[in-house]
């Protein structure tokens, strides 16, 4: 499914305007990327949570010419699902 | 940061009211549910991909008795962050978060 998909049966369902709804939905995922860029953790209660983890420095090897890289700590987002979620597709709740 | 606040924020942005974002916010995450529910995916350009992976059924060991348990089939929600979204977070330099 498509985010023009989604955003035409939530319109349907709530009588927002497809137009504002598209804004809305939008600007969830800006504020989510909003936070991780900022380090915070975003959490939403019954679906999961957003989070950034940070991966230390560590030495890999390029594996053609089998010289050792450093490769430098980063920062990677992340989500966990809810046990709700994880619930529900496993036909609980 | 909770839905509270993402709700508080959109609101603010759009002029829209608080009732009418946090509709739009319940559903859409409900949705999403519904469509893994499902078996579906979806792609949001530029965040990323929800969907569903299946885990295969393995044996594990209850860590308290050292029995061997299975652990059934199950299919288990996963979210794939889109290239954009994982370069602008690694762009900040690696300092801890807490």
């Amino acid at each position: 499914m498509t985010k023009a998909e989604l955003v035409e049966i939530i319109a349907a369902e709530t009588g927002v305007s497809k137009k504002d709804t598209a804004q809305i939905v939008e600007q969830i995922m800006d504020n989510i990327g909003r936070a991780l860029v900022d380090g915070d953790r975003v959490e939403l209660r019954g679906f999961g949570s957003f989070k950034v983890k940070t991966r230390g420095e560590r030495l890999a090897r390029n594996p053609r010419t089998g010289a050792s890289v450093q490769v430098p700590a980063k920062r990677v987002p992340f989500f966990k699902a809810s046990n709700d979620l994880k619930g529900r597709l496993n036909g609980k709740g | 940061m909770t839905k509270a606040d993402i709700v508080e924020d959109i609101a603010q942005r759009t002029g829209l009211t608080k009732k009418e974002v946090a509709e739009t916010v319940d559903l859409f995450l409900d949705k999403i549910g519904d469509l893994l529910v499902d078996g579906r995916h979806l792609e949001i350009r530029g965040f990323g991909t929800f969907k569903v992976k299946e885990r295969k059924e393995r044996m594990a060991r209850n860590p308290r008795t050292g029995d061997a348990v299975p652990v059934p089939a199950r299919r288990v929600p996963v979210f794939k962050v889109s290239k954009m979204l994982k370069d602008r977070v690694a762009a900040k330099s690696a300092e801890p978060t807490i």
